[in-house]
């Protein structure tokens, strides 16, 4: 018991930074339908702007935030402007290749520019383990959950509560109706991929010190965060955040319960099992425009 | 077709027979890899270029052939019956994956293919005692046909050349029978075509089982040639690589896959010079291509030579979705 209680908080934990992942993943595709291939090399970036920072002689906090900067501008900003602006008006489908040689092209950087060996990259809290109800976790995951916690908290009330959110929802729902009321569409559409930037980079401050700083990094958490959206819904926040939960807990207990060797089988059992039973992910809805 | 493409198609089969000729042992093994991987992507284009839809299994459906095919011949059957079961494995495969992501929705077939390779790798890497794990199988013998034995490099390479001018002329008949019109009308108007009476649903689902079909026996070429397969081949890199073979050569044109091994085979080797930049100028190049070009070379030919005729756009087999006028 102890031991389950011990996988469960360090699954939820790896579990928060994927729905992190997943939430942006799912907002770019809301509002501007782009299917980010390249996701998971998003969230593999950042680690190396903030070694790269430090190498420079800055403290840790400050070469997160100049890092957080830094990939807005990036993967943000210049990722909207130079890779999605040109190809949306061809569709879906170059856009996905652009982005799937995206991903390659960051892989290959991240290689090249800095080190193809895995960098050691700074916790957020010492690591030491504390006892609770006679289970042993480690304070690296409780912090790890805190963030992501108030991070998650900070959309809700970023897209709930403000004005601003409730636009950028009206224009993930409906853009010509969002642009009749008067909402600036194109505006709105920028600051989720801003959004999603700042998203990844907390994300790659969190997963970093867990998996090191390594170019290859982006294959497993893309994979995830494609995962935890569709298991949770394609075109849902929440969903999103489900799914990357359930997927982090599953495969902590699933390692350890049924067959480490086939660890990274169980997710996409399960992928294959909500497209049958649940196409539209456990909280999506349909979709209304299918074509 | 026109004059100017028969003139091409003729001058690019005379290199493709001449060529070894005049090429080292290592020129032949990569010429015959463009004739293997050729084959593969001819079986992806059916699937992105027809059905537009996005496959990552490619490689995962090579690799299948290809084990397949190491283990039986290992076991003492024939080669050719082999081969035969690696196409049909793949077939069905192919078949109960795109089941149920075809069922669903566009775009779910790009990320269960892409869990089903990582599924396929996983059960290479780990079931030791059929595919004998990370160590690969070594020693893949090539077969001797009608007496004729494939043995040497020269020898194998007409071999896959043969295999490959069959397997498209197989595949250029089926796309010109009214039963492979269907799947042309699919890639040019799919609303269209489902109001006109076609199950786009079952043709798009056959699309792809073809296709991972041709993937498999590109598989069962692919394990003689190399005469060693391991895991890591056949992962997730090989799925992209085939995919940006087909966008590269131009998805949806027939010739498209040619064009895009051949980059895919010979630009690695023509940018040796920039040593480790290879993949990051690869990638930089698809990027740009994909914004001011997503019909990919063939496309960027054809609009070239219509800009200098400035006559009727070229004959409607051959069009891509996107640019028409």
């Amino acid at each position: 018991m102890e031991s389950f209680i011990q996988l469960l908080v360090s699954g939820l934990a790896t579990g928060a930074i994927y729905a992190l992942i997943a939430v942006g993943f799912s907002l770019l595709w809301q509002t501007s339908h782009t299917i980010n291939f390249a996701q998971g090399e998003f969230v593999m970036l950042p680690a190396f702007f903030i070694l790269a920072v430090m190498n420079a002689g800055a403290p840790f906090w400050l070469a997160a935030l100049i890092g957080i900067v830094l990939s807005v501008i990036v993967l943000g900003l210049l990722f909207k402007v130079v890779i999605v602006d040109p190809m949306l008006k061809y569709g879906v489908l170059p856009l996905v290749i652009s982005t799937i040689a995206l991903s390659l092209f960051l892989k290959e950087a991240a290689k090249d520019f800095y080190s193809s060996q895995a960098q050691p990259f700074p916790t957020l809290v010492p690591a030491t383990d504390l006892a609770v109800f006679g289970a042993v976790v480690s304070t690296q995951s409780l912090a790890v959950l805190a963030v992501a916690i108030t991070t998650v908290v900070a959309l809700h009330l970023l897209l709930h509560k403000t004005r601003l959110g409730r636009s950028m929802q009206a224009t993930a729902q409906n853009p010509t109706l969002a642009k009749i009321l008067g909402i600036q569409v194109e505006r709105m559409v920028l600051y989720t991929f801003l959004l999603n930037a700042v998203l990844v980079a907390i994300a790659s401050i969190l997963i970093t010190p867990i998996y090191l700083a390594k170019f290859t990094n982006g294959e497993v958490l893309g994979m995830a965060a494609f995962l935890a959206a569709i298991i949770g819904g394609f075109n849902q926040v929440r969903g999103a955040i489900l799914g990357g939960l359930i997927l982090g807990v599953l495969d902590n207990l699933s390692a350890v319960y049924l067959s480490s060797q086939y660890r990274g089988a169980f997710p996409l059992l399960i992928l294959i099992a909500v497209i049958l039973l649940r196409p539209h992910g456990l909280l999506g809805r349909a979709e209304e425009r299918t074509v | 077709m026109n004059r100017f493409g028969a003139i091409a198609l003729g001058a690019a089969a005379i290199v493709a027979i001449v060529a070894p000729f005049f090429l080292r042992r290592y020129g032949i093994y990569l010429i015959s890899m463009w004739a293997v991987l050729t084959i593969a992507a001819i079986g992806l284009n059916l699937t992105l270029g027809y059905a537009g839809q996005v496959s990552l299994a490619q490689g995962a459906f090579v690799g299948i052939g290809a084990y397949t095919v190491a283990l039986l011949t290992q076991a003492g059957w024939p080669y050719p019956v082999a081969f035969v079961c690696a196409g049909a494995l793949c077939f069905a495969i192919g078949w109960l994956l795109g089941y149920p992501a075809l069922r669903v929705q566009h775009h779910y077939l790009a990320f269960v293919t892409l869990a089903f390779t990582t599924l396929v790798f996983l059960v290479l890497r780990n079931e030791e005692w059929l595919t004998n794990g990370i160590y690969g199988i070594n020693g893949i013998d090539r077969p001797v046909l009608f007496g004729w034995s494939t043995g040497s490099a020269l020898d194998f390479y007409f071999f896959c050349l043969g295999m490959l001018a069959f397997l498209s002329a197989t595949t250029w008949w089926m796309l010109r029978s009214p039963w492979g019109r269907a799947f042309l009308a699919l890639r040019e108007n799919p609303i269209r075509a489902l109001s006109l009476g076609l199950d786009t649903r079952r043709y798009t689902l056959m699309a792809f089982a073809i296709g991972s079909s041709l993937g498999g026996m590109a598989g069962a070429l692919y394990a003689p040639l190399v005469q060693f397969i391991e895991p890591n081949s056949f992962a997730l890199g090989l799925s992209f690589n085939l995919l940006l073979m087909v966008i590269v050569g131009g998805s949806g044109f027939f010739f498209g896959p040619f064009v895009g091994a051949l980059v895919a085979v010979l630009l690695p080797e023509w940018t040796r010079f920039t040593e480790g930049y290879y993949l990051l100028i690869y990638a930089a190049l698809v990027m740009v291509m994909m914004a001011f070009c997503p019909s990919g070379l063939l496309g960027l030919v054809g609009r070239v030579s219509k800009a200098m005729t400035r006559r009727a756009p070229s004959p409607p087999l051959l069009r891509v979705e996107g640019t028409d006028p």
